[in-house]
């Protein structure tokens, strides 16, 4: 395979360009994210309304450009969506980067899917699929994990 | 010397990785096996293998032989005054983790310090941070300076009264800076300070002698030295082996056992509890023979100048930075590249059959220096050539145009 199909122009422009990286101002959940093997860090800000839906998110971090490029591509995506649509959007993406299963949302455009599919090809290199899912195990934890949970109100 | 020819001993380099002839850049992590070292682990089990040091039949006694025939070739390999000052460890971590538990256990006190420097690999860190939990004690760090070595004034203005071990590498894995271990001992035998040195990247690479060096304790990664993996050398001076406590307990390494009492041999089997990595350290015979087959200063010259062609090629790539720049090198060029994860140069290096390390390479403390999250890492070892410098640096160019800084 062409190293080309995994650092596509689509990633490497994340990379170079993330989206959303930043922490955003009104977030009221937050968490870290962390792979020891190869330093990768990412921390997820989100705001998270009472009927669910994900009215901001943002990240911060550091790491490779697969790393990178996957938590920019999931804010862009994921931001503005109700979390249990979000949260399909996670296992779906999830069963593309371990399984190299097909994408079966409905609900994303199709810019939206051919930007998640920019980084089907992280499949095929398996030390860096811990790379590409970091981000968004870290925004499930965000909201429904119990070992960080921020409120800036509080 | 024809490194061709040494080449053609490691079976690996007959495979392709990713369609291309592998380029092994990764010999600070392990190096590869000649097949000397595969065979003879191989006719072990089929023609020899029996536990060691327990029966009296036969097999036993020839498994027996051949296990402690390594010993012989360790103690001559490092100029070790005795075969009882060798001890075999699963590996280097566990030499230090037995100096660390046995002498810290024994003279390490609340308030007492514990000199390392800020180049340890983890391996020489944890360790001595579980003495300083257990007892109280403190860990002294000598820095680094800017080109990625540590000077011996740094080391010096940190001995005090209560430095009761200072720990040194002898070559660190990230920066390659070698240590003045001599001036060290010097230095610490004034104060009659043992010394410990983390030798990972020292035994395979230079000549070693302990009588020349005097350190008290020198540990040693066999799988780093074209050996098996499974097996770690320590060198203790026999003062320290006489009266430090046993590591762990179990099988082998006991004189009586009564319900009241236990009493232990001397060294080396006091340190060597249960059954050991018997086939790996006959194995390991081999790879003694063949470093000494080629010859050290041969391995030295050879390394010298790979890693100066090396060094040049690289720096002559305007975006990439090398990693400290120590006076005496070993053989490691770490670097980095401007605008591009040290993990992504390792994926696109690893299509062109380059295999490179990146990460923190296990010293977090000299990345956090440095100002570094992690680096590349080109390591060297006998059957390195030009060839696959060039090579390198190729595919070092290639991540420029795929990532189009």
């Amino acid at each position: 395979m062409d190293i080309k199909e995994l650092y596509q122009e689509i990633i490497l422009d994340h990379g170079k360009n993330p989206r959303n990286k930043n922490i955003c101002k009104d977030f009221n959940k937050d968490a870290k994210g962390h792979n020891p093997l190869c330093g990768d860090k990412v921390h997820i800000f989100l705001k998270l309304s009472n009927e669910k839906k994900l009215e901001n998110i943002s990240f911060e971090g550091e790491g490779c450009a697969i790393s990178m490029a996957s938590a920019s591509i999931m804010t862009e995506i994921i931001k503005g969506k109700q979390f249990n649509i979000a949260k399909k959007i996670q296992e779906d993406f999830l069963n593309m980067i371990k399984e190299g299963s097909k994408l079966n949302m409905n609900s994303l455009s199709d810019t939206e899917n051919m930007t998640m599919m920019s980084l089907s090809g992280v499949k095929r290199f398996p030390m860096r699929v811990k790379c590409a899912t970091l981000a968004w195990h870290t925004f499930i934890e965000a909201v429904e994990g119990n070992k960080k949970i921020v409120n800036t109100e509080n | 010397m024809d490194i061709k020819e040494i080449k053609s001993k490691f079976p690996i380099f007959k495979n392709k990785v990713n369609g291309k002839q592998l380029v092994y850049l990764d010999s600070a992590n392990s190096s590869q096996k000649p097949k000397t070292v595969i065979d003879r682990i191989s006719k072990f089990y089929s023609k020899e293998f029996s536990n060691v040091g327990r029966s009296v039949h036969s097999l036993a006694v020839t498994a027996t032989n051949r296990f402690e025939e390594t010993r012989d070739l360790m103690q001559r390999y490092v100029n070790a005054k005795s075969r009882e000052e060798i001890i075999f460890t699963k590996n280097a971590t566990e030499a230090i983790n037995l100096v660390a538990s046995s002498y810290g256990e024994k003279f390490i006190k609340s308030g007492d310090e514990i000199l390392i420097t800020e180049l340890e690999h983890h391996a020489n860190y944890v360790p001595w941070h579980f003495i300083r939990e257990k007892k109280g004690a403190t860990i002294k760090f000598a820095e680094c300076n800017e080109r990625g070595e540590v000077d011996i004034d740094e080391i010096k203005k940190l001995i005090s009264n209560k430095t009761k071990i200072i720990a040194v590498t002898h070559i660190s894995n990230v920066t390659g800076a070698i240590m003045p271990i001599k001036k060290i001992v010097d230095l610490a035998s004034q104060k009659k300070i043992p010394v410990l040195v983390d030798g990972c990247q020292g035994a395979p690479h230079i000549k070693l002698d302990m009588q020349e060096l005097g350190c008290d304790f020198y540990t040693i990664s066999c799988h780093k030295m074209y050996g098996p993996t499974g097996v770690g050398i320590l060198y203790a001076k026999k003062k320290w082996l006489d009266i430090l406590p046993p590591y762990q307990g179990g099988g082998g390494m006991i004189e009586e056992v009564k319900k009241d009492n236990i009493t232990f041999p001397g060294s080396p089997t006091r340190f060597e509890a249960g059954t050991l990595q018997t086939a790996e350290v006959v194995g390991f015979s081999e790879s003694i023979k063949f470093i000494e087959d080629v010859g050290i200063k041969n391995i030295m010259k050879h390394e010298k100048e790979i890693l100066e062609y090396g060094l040049e090629k690289i720096k002559k790539n305007n975006s990439v930075k090398i990693i400290g720049e120590p006076k005496n090198r070993g053989s490691i060029i770490s670097f980095s590249i401007k605008g591009i994860h040290p993990h992504d140069i390792a994926t696109i290096l690893d299509e062109d059959g380059v295999a490179i390390r990146a990460g923190h390479h296990c010293c977090q403390i000299l990345h956090d220096k440095m100002g570094l999250v992690a680096s590349a890492r080109a390591s060297l070892g006998i059957y390195n050539s030009k060839e696959d410098i060039d090579i390198l640096s190729n595919a070092i160019k290639k991540c420029k145009k795929i990532f189009n800084n």
